[in-house]
């Protein structure tokens, strides 16, 4: 009786937060949906007349330093920091996973110079790596991206290749040898489907920490050049009115925060939905 | 010409004590050739080798008068089709991320166009998996599930119907009834001893148990340390003349 009734709250707690972060996913569609429909402001618009106006119906969350609507700013910039965070992680999980895997299946000396390299990589902060690399590079959100990729393909290599480690040795992958298939094949049919929860909860958890790399960067000007609508970039120029203004500061930093936030639940709601930790500890 | 022939099999580790010392036997075609010995034996080493996954270190493994060690994956591949396996623990056998019919469809899928089959016609894949969950002893209803869902028994069927999917001419059976309870044995056992009348496939049947052994095998080898002792036909078990550990394992389940 105890039992079936932990079973149902536990039930019920699981449907209330995906209910709530389904809610929450709701939000950035609805405010894409209101960017297509009501905006009707460039974003790179500058009207000295209209600067640093309070918020009104025409402008509702006020303008900038520059007279430029702070509400198409923020939404467009959800473009840029959330879409170019997601683009370099895609890259970097379709480089990392499946070096990691090869390296994982084939072992011997392309796995150890594979996870040499790798090494070096994980020895230095990300921080460190990115505002190196964007300085040799030159400052732009594309050589942060490029910088960012370089970063984060490492962590992918190693999770596919210690996910492979452990399944290559079991009796399956032997009779899929057996079976007569290719290595290629073996690692596709029959080694991928043991990764794609582990890396999905590893890339929702990196989502956030990218998206503050991307931020930080363009904050400290390495990443998005002005007048690029970048919550980072936006944080920055608004830095010298933060007095006459506080707002402008507030909002690119809580869409951050909010935004940083939902990947998390996110993360946490696929790891219970692979069941991840129940892989892990048997 | 004998289907599967082992000539003087030498085997070691790096360690250097041998595991295989001058094995030789000869499988016919649909003949079961019993394999008995202790665990440790090297019975498994054995399977291993026939089965390509380990190198043998000198001697010979000819299949229909071919010789077959040696071959890289890539030249044994071919050979393959023929030779096909069922191991110990069906649990670990079938990947846990796959449906049972994906799992069933791994050999099909890579040989389908190079055999010619005369027992099994399956007209697409819901068809394949049907006909083989049939030939074992399955609802087809189990297609569709995950190994999890399954009691061993079923997973060591699901098993057997993947290796006799193609209608190979041997099966390596190492253990197949080890890690099921005493009924789904005898069940099994029962399966794989139709099996091999109705599709003529040849068994190597690898056990520590004398009398499942005894059950299936027409011909009997016993391995001590590695070396095979004894080697006879089925009737001759309790002859006077049988090597003293043959005795030995035939007291022990008198």
């Amino acid at each position: 009786m105890e039992l079936a009734l932990a079973g149902n709250t536990s039930t019920l707690r699981k449907r209330l937060r995906t209910a709530a972060l389904l809610f929450m996913l709701a939000w950035p569609a609805a405010a894409a949906v209101y960017a297509f429909l009501v905006l009707n402001y460039d974003p790179s618009l500058v009207s000295l007349a209209d600067r640093l106006l309070p918020p009104s119906f025409a402008h509702p969350l006020g303008t900038d330093h520059l007279g430029r609507d702070v509400l198409t700013r923020l939404l467009l910039g959800a473009r840029q920091t959330v879409g170019y965070g997601l683009l370099a992680l895609i890259a970097a999980v379709a480089i990392g996973v499946p070096l990691g895997i090869w390296a994982g299946f084939k072992g011997g000396l392309a796995d150890r110079i594979l996870m040499r390299i790798a090494d070096a990589f994980l020895s230095f902060p990300d921080t460190i790596v990115a505002i190196v690399l964007t300085g040799l590079l030159g400052a732009g959100l594309e050589n942060l991206l490029l910088a960012i990729l370089v970063v984060k393909w490492v962590s992918y290599a190693r999770l596919a290749r210690s996910t492979v480690l452990t399944e290559r040795g079991k009796d399956y992958v032997l009779m899929a040898r057996i079976n007569g298939l290719r290595p290629g094949r073996i690692m596709s049919k029959h080694l991928f489907p043991h990764l794609i929860g582990h890396v999905l909860v590893l890339a929702s958890l990196d989502v956030g920490k990218i998206i503050l790399l991307i931020s930080s960067l363009s904050y400290i000007g390495l990443g998005a050049q002005p007048p690029a609508p970048e919550w980072g970039a936006m944080l920055n120029e608004a830095r010298p009115y933060f007095q006459a203004q506080p707002s402008l500061m507030v909002y690119p930093g809580l869409m951050i925060v909010f935004v940083v936030l939902l990947m998390g639940l996110l993360g946490d709601y696929w790891r219970d939905k692979f069941d991840v930790r129940k892989e892990v500890r048997p | 010409m004998s289907l599967l022939r082992a000539q003087r099999i030498h085997k070691s580790y790096t360690t250097g004590t041998p595991v295989l010392l001058d094995v030789s036997f000869a499988l016919e075609k649909g003949q079961c050739l019993g394999l008995v010995g202790e665990s440790g034996c090297g019975k498994s080493t054995l399977a291993r080798c026939l089965l390509g996954i380990e190198h043998i270190d000198d001697g010979s493994l000819l299949f229909e008068g071919v010789p077959i060690h040696g071959l890289s994956e890539r030249r044994l591949r071919p050979y393959r089709k023929h030779i096909q396996a069922v191991l110990q623990n069906p649990s670990a056998a079938l990947n846990p991320k796959l449906t049972i019919k994906d799992s069933l469809l791994d050999p099909y899928l890579q040989f389908g166009d190079q055999v010619r089959l005369r027992h099994f016609q399956y007209a697409n894949r819901h068809d394949f998996a049907r006909q083989l969950l049939e030939a074992v002893e399955l609802p087809a209803a189990l297609a569709d599930r995950y190994p999890h869902e399954l009691s061993g028994g079923q997973k060591q069927r699901a098993t057997i119907a993947r290796a006799i999917s193609i209608e190979p001419s041997v099966i390596i059976l190492d253990e197949p009834t080890a890690s099921l309870d005493v009924l789904s044995q005898a069940a099994v056992l029962g399966l794989l001893d139709r099996l091999r009348e109705q599709l003529g496939i040849a068994y190597l049947f690898i056990s520590h148990d004398l009398a499942a052994v005894h059950a299936m095998s027409q011909a009997i080898m016993v391995m001590q340390d590695g070396a095979i002792v004894d080697h006879f036909r089925k009737e001759e078990l309790f002859d006077s003349e049988r090597h003293p550990y043959t005795q030995e394992l035939v007291a022990m389940f008198e």
